[in-house]
């Protein structure tokens, strides 16, 4: 994808991530919402945390599959989106549910499991939110990615929360296989394969190139991590082989190549 | 490695502003979301208004506005949207309309609508407690079950009541949802059907029952979770066996047979103890048999509503 577009997706995900807030607002200003306001907007904010936190982990995966590098700019605002209807959840259940009322708030943390599983989710979301700045990243270090992977946690938490609330198991089972398949496309193993098959299909492509194959090993080494550690270079192999075949190739150029394979534009 | 191109990172300034923006939304939506909560909803002026009324149910509390009644409703034949169901509802054929009322009786009889408003009508105020939690005071119009099911004279056999809901995939788009194990089915033991507080409905706030709320007849058992007043009733049959309802059938470990509201049996995943009365903010505590203890509970003596949940 050119630049251009990608900062113009930079910009849009903010206001695509404030939509559902706006939404509920609009809604709430202009009688929208049902006579169990409450009610509305608790199932309207977990319902939007829960599809930013599976837009934020699509990212990753979005670019090992399809090599949209530019994906994992959206990772973070994404996940902080995510994250701020968390926290208007949780303190829409705390304040105008149960009226602060701690004993209230204790006896439904007792008797509704699920209660307890949103609220680890809560949890573990928290110092990921507090970490998610530059400078958080620098400090951490290598631990700043151990850190974050309790996003995975949190979001198999979130979806056991969303089932053990619901009436009717669908729904959340639906979100449930979204995240597996996330979490599965993340497996070292199935990086892989998916960049030997792209490396395989570029060879197919180019008759008389010696492809991936050559880049393997010689390739320039993947190289640390980048300070800030946003970028992950999950697949270093693959990523070294194009390289290796492309020593002009550019970033901005990949996707040409990609959607050449036709795995690009699916 | 490559390089990331300049204009792919983002500038500070760019950066900040995006950070204060995402807090001071943080903050304004917290506050706006709060207010919200808290307002009774104006809403759009229904097509029909029903003027207020000042009364209340025997424990003093007021009843809901039809407003209230008639726009959040659980009608999953319809859609699982609350609010969706009305605009669905319109124009659900309500007439002509036949419930056949069968089985274990010794005079089988097809009623047409007119012969169940042919039943001297009342007005009952009972409270509704649903099993999500949320609960309302509605006027309804209609004639204890008791007094139909005399008609048909049960046999020695029938222990059961089994009720059917209408099937009609063409009108009622939710069934065509196959998940659902359609048509939807309740049961009662013959003795809480029996019961004077059961009530077939026909009415609604003195007028006819709207569609989202089941016209034109249906159940109302006012001691037990919402979902056992069935709607839309076509089929009424006496039984020797305990019948399965839909939910018990799609959820046999949550949903039992009785579903009487009781505050200390908890729904296998959230407790029953607390509900919101729709047009008040917060809780308040769920009572006994949803406050008919003194009428119902003698039907149960002896059980342990623990097991027959």
């Amino acid at each position: 994808m050119n630049p251009r577009a990608v900062g113009w997706l930079r910009v849009a995900v903010h206001p695509a991530g404030l939509l559902p807030l706006a939404l509920l607002l609009f809604d709430a200003a202009t009688g929208g919402l049902s006579v169990n306001p409450i009610q509305d907007v608790t199932l309207r904010t977990g319902k939007a945390a829960l599809v930013l936190l599976m837009l934020s982990l699509a990212c990753t995966p979005l670019k090992i599959v399809f090599g949209w590098k530019w994906a994992v700019g959206l990772r973070k605002p994404l996940g902080l989106y995510a994250f701020l209807y968390v926290c208007l959840h949780l303190l829409i259940f705390v304040v105008a549910d149960y009226g602060l009322d701690a004993a209230l708030i204790w006896q439904a943390v007792v008797e509704k499991r699920y209660v307890v599983a949103g609220f680890a989710a809560f949890l573990l979301l928290l110092p990921l939110a507090l970490t998610s700045t530059r400078g958080a990243q620098r400090r951490l270090g290598r631990w700043w990615r151990r850190l974050h992977r309790l996003v995975y946690l949190a979001a198999g938490l979130a979806v056991l929360h969303y089932l053990w609330l619901a009436k009717v198991p669908r729904e959340p089972l639906i979100f449930g296989v979204i995240l597996a398949a996330l979490l599965v496309l993340r497996l070292p193993a199935l990086q892989r394969l998916v960049a030997g098959r792209l490396a395989g299909s570029a060879q197919r492509f180019r008759p008389g190139s010696e492809g991936g194959v050559a880049g393997r090993g010689s390739g320039p080494p993947a190289g640390p991590a980048r300070a800030s550690g946003a970028q992950r270079q999950p697949d270093p192999e693959g990523e070294a082989a194009d390289h290796a075949e492309y020593p002009e190739h550019r970033p901005g150029t990949i996707d040409h190549r990609r959607s050449a394979q036709g795995t690009g534009e699916q | 490695m490559h390089k990331i191109p300049s204009s792919e990172i983002t500038p500070e300034h760019l950066f900040l502003s995006r950070r204060q923006l995402m807090g001071s939304a943080g903050a304004l939506s917290v506050a706006a979301l709060l207010a919200a909560c808290g307002v009774r909803t104006p809403g759009a002026p229904a097509t029909d208004t029903v003027p207020a009324d000042a009364r209340t149910d025997e424990l003093g509390d007021p009843l809901n506005s039809f407003e209230e009644i008639t726009t959040y409703n659980n009608y999953y034949e319809f859609t699982t949207d609350k609010q969706g169901v009305a605009r669905l509802a319109t124009g659900f054929q309500t007439s002509p309309w036949e419930v056949q009322v069968g089985g274990l009786v010794g005079n089988p009889r097809t009623f047409a609508l007119e012969d169940l408003l042919a039943f001297e009508q009342e007005e009952r105020i009972y409270r509704l407690r649903c099993v999500e939690a949320w609960s309302m005071v509605i006027p309804w119009v209609g004639f204890p079950l008791r007094r139909l099911l005399d008609v048909v004279e049960p046999r020695a056999g029938a222990q059961y009541v089994r009720f059917e809901t209408v099937f009609r995939p063409e009108e009622m788009p939710g069934q065509r949802d196959r998940y659902y194990p359609w048509p939807y089915v309740e049961g009662l033991r013959l003795d809480e059907a029996m019961h004077d507080l059961t009530l077939l409905a026909t009415g609604l706030y003195g007028r006819e029952l709207t569609p989202q709320n089941g016209a034109p007849v249906r159940l109302v058992v006012p001691w037990k979770y919402g979902f056992k007043s069935i709607k839309s009733i076509v089929k009424i049959d006496l039984v020797d066996t305990m019948p399965t309802s839909l939910w018990m059938a799609l959820a046999p470990n949550e949903y039992g047979f009785y579903a009487n509201v009781n505050p200390a049996v908890a729904h296998p995943r959230w407790s029953q103890a607390t509900e919101r009365r729709i047009g008040e903010r917060g809780r308040r505590e769920t009572l006994m048999f949803n406050g008919y203890a003194d009428e119902v509970a003698s039907l149960y003596a002896g059980m342990d509503l623990r097991v027959n949940y």
